[in-house]
């Protein structure tokens, strides 16, 4: 039983169907990635999946229950968490505060625990630990990006949803991002990425699926992908 | 850049040491600062200093209007500059408590239970849970189907319901009579002698300095301080946090698992329920209410005491209330200032062109309000942050040789 499962979703906004009828299936511990060209529904499909945008038809299964009808909120109670395209994090709060805000949703048995959680968030960023006292909002763009997957890390997610973690960096810090997407990954949490650096997403994935205009053209192995000539020539900018 | 030994100079203005001094101290120093302080503030309209007190109206009943004010400030607060909801129907809110206590005791309305089992020196004491209920219930019904908009398009439905309020209370004549209004409202019954033989809250009570306005200020001071008490605990509360998380970024809320619909619906309920404590309290003041001093221009009195005082801060949107109430209310009957003739009813009257143009100048110089809010570090206990204050007020004040890292402690505030 795959942990996500989206039956022939559509997303509309208004009258313009962004999304038509895709199906895809993440496995659990799997880390499986959509890429895609401006406006091919990749955001969209990751608003339907965490519940911020409502579903037209279709259905959201998630650990075999249907989702479909569930709000945003419950979901990162059932374990879907997702760090927002243009990251999202709180402008005016501090780094501790965005990350306390993460666990919003979590009870922890106790402080041991949270403690744990916290500190695990700093190992992995440790740049985090050094802004700790400072507002979201004067973060540079990186370490923006970083509280929100530190964030999400805080609500122990089993699905963890990453819009487009590369968007607006330097490729130094790219690089950083994947690595450490790669080990949140090892660690067994199942993620779920859209992304438009297909080079490093794809290199990084166990599986892939194509968007265009809506709907999945291609999917297969990471790897396969990567070697494809026609992604190449479309997403690689190899010719 | 400069000269000497370079440091970092933390640009503190005096809102910002005056809130690191007062955050440095203890506790038991607060209160016995903060005890002093209210006291002064509640004789106030005892002592009527020289020059501060109004000649056009009664002083106490111009402070009576100021609390009544910073109370709908509070609650406009919670909506407003807490979860960051734009609601220009706040009015709507006031006019319900205050109608509510009219319709219940003044023997104009058709709904009056003081000629039937009520005693009129109990009514308005028992009318006031009912006014605050049925204006929370209300903003229930209204919050329930508009919290789903947003930012405009939620102003828009909101300036709308306090239309309607005001419509109603207008044009239902058999119930309300309509701009007749209605009259002989009751009021607690208290403190009765042979000067005041109607008790020191009835307006009849005009002698001056103890006069109905400075009992109502009293009383009203009473009820700012129980919801400031409850407000505050509330804004130190997941609720409080689910707020703020709103109001900076509401769908990045909702996947941090806030149920945000719930807790806008629960701040649209909570500040329409101050609202309707404040209409009561005026209703019990007047003993006369009119729709016309319900008009939309008022939901823009109020928002302009918010935004005026610092959206956010509680003390800020009370300050706020003091310069809106206070202000036009100097100027009335005045003839000269210091000396110099002025027309003080011309300049009073023109009171919303003075507060259009003061809140273009803040918007330039300070878009905060005049006592802003800081983001307190709500992950942490206040032990840390008096810690920190205190170290950033010994920085700001001894020119040592700062560590760098010293400038994180201020961290770039917005």
């Amino acid at each position: 039983m795959p942990l996500l499962e989206l039956k022939d979703l559509t997303v509309s906004y208004d009258r313009i169907e962004a999304v038509r009828g895709i199906s895809l299936t993440v496995e659990d511990g799997e880390l499986v990635t959509l890429i895609g060209a401006n406006g091919a529904g990749k955001t969209t499909t990751m608003r339907a999946v965490s519940g911020i945008r409502p579903v037209a038809r279709g259905s959201v299964w998630f650990d075999g229950k249907d989702i479909t009808r569930m709000k945003a909120h419950e979901r990162v109670t059932a374990g879907i968490v997702q760090a927002p395209e243009g990251r999202g994090v709180f402008p005016g709060m501090t780094v501790v505060e965005n990350l306390e805000m993460g666990a919003y949703a979590r009870t922890f048995k106790t402080k041991a625990e949270h403690d744990k959680t916290v500190d695990r968030v700093f190992e992995l960023f440790p740049r985090l630990l050094e802004r700790r006292t400072q507002v979201g909002g004067t973060l540079s763009g990186g370490e923006q990006q970083m509280l929100a997957i530190g964030r999400a890390l805080m609500a122990r997610p089993r699905l963890l949803l990453l819009d487009e973690p590369s968007m607006g960096l330097a490729p130094l810090v790219i690089q950083q991002i994947f690595r450490i997407i790669t080990e949140i990954n090892t660690e067994g949490t199942t993620i779920l990425l859209v992304e438009q650096n297909a080079q490093q997403a794809l290199s990084r994935s166990d599986r892939a699926y194509i968007l265009e205009t809506g709907e999945v053209t291609t999917s297969g192995k990471g790897a396969d992908l990567l070697a494809d000539p026609a992604v190449k020539q479309a997403y690689l900018g190899v010719a | 850049m400069s000269t000497e030994t370079t440091r970092p100079t933390l640009q503190l203005s005096f809102s910002d040491k005056l809130r690191l001094w007062w955050d440095a101290l203890a506790r038991p120093t607060q209160w016995l600062i903060g005890v002093p302080f209210i006291v002064f503030i509640a004789l106030l309209p005892v002592i009527r200093p020289p020059v501060l007190t109004t000649v056009g109206t009664d002083f106490g009943g111009v402070l009576a209007q100021f609390g009544m004010y910073a109370l709908l400030a509070i609650g406009l607060n919670v909506v407003v500059g807490q979860t960051g909801l734009l609601d220009l129907g706040y009015v709507g809110f006031y006019a319900i408590g205050a109608y509510t206590v009219g319709l219940l005791t003044s023997p104009d309305s058709p709904w009056n239970l003081t000629d039937d089992w009520l005693s009129r020196d109990w009514a308005w004491l028992f009318a006031l849970p009912i006014a605050i209920a049925i204006t929370a219930i209300s903003g229930l019904i209204l919050g329930t189907p508009t919290l789903r908009l947003r930012g405009d398009y939620l102003a828009i439905v909101t300036l709308g319901f306090g239309e309607i309020v005001r419509l109603l209370a207008d044009n239902l004549t058999n119930l309300t009579r309509g701009g007749q209004g209605l009259t002989k409202i009751a009021y607690p019954v208290a403190g009765v002698s042979e000067s005041r033989p109607n008790g020191v809250f009835s307006a009849g009570n005009s002698t001056a300095p103890f006069n109905s306005g400075t009992w109502w200020f009293w009383v009203s001071i009473v009820f700012i301080i129980i919801v400031l008490l409850i407000v505050g605990n509330l804004e130190r509360s997941r609720v409080g946090r689910a707020w703020v998380a709103i109001r900076e970024d509401e769908d990045a809320a909702e996947i941090m698992g806030v149920p945000t619909f719930k807790f806008k619906l629960w701040a649209f309920i909570i500040g329409a329920s101050i609202g309707g404590l404040s209409g009561a309290l005026y209703a019990g003041q007047v003993q006369f209410v009119v729709p016309t001093t319900f008009n939309v221009i008022n939901s823009m009195l109020f928002l302009c005491a918010v935004v005026l005082g610092g959206q956010g801060n509680k003390l800020g949107v009370i300050l706020g209330a003091f310069v809106i109430v206070y202000l036009p209310n100097f100027f009335l009957g005045r003839t000269e200032l210091l000396g110099i003739p002025i027309d003080g009813n011309e300049i009073a009257n023109y009171k919303y062109l003075f507060f259009g143009v003061a809140l273009v100048v803040l918007m330039i110089f300070r878009p905060q309000g005049l006592i802003p809010a800081r983001q307190k570090l709500l992950a942490y206990g206040r032990a840390i942050y008096v810690a920190t204050r205190k170290a950033a007020l010994a920085l700001n004040r001894k020119p040592a040789p700062a560590p760098a890292a010293a400038t994180d402690t201020e961290g770039g505030a917005r």
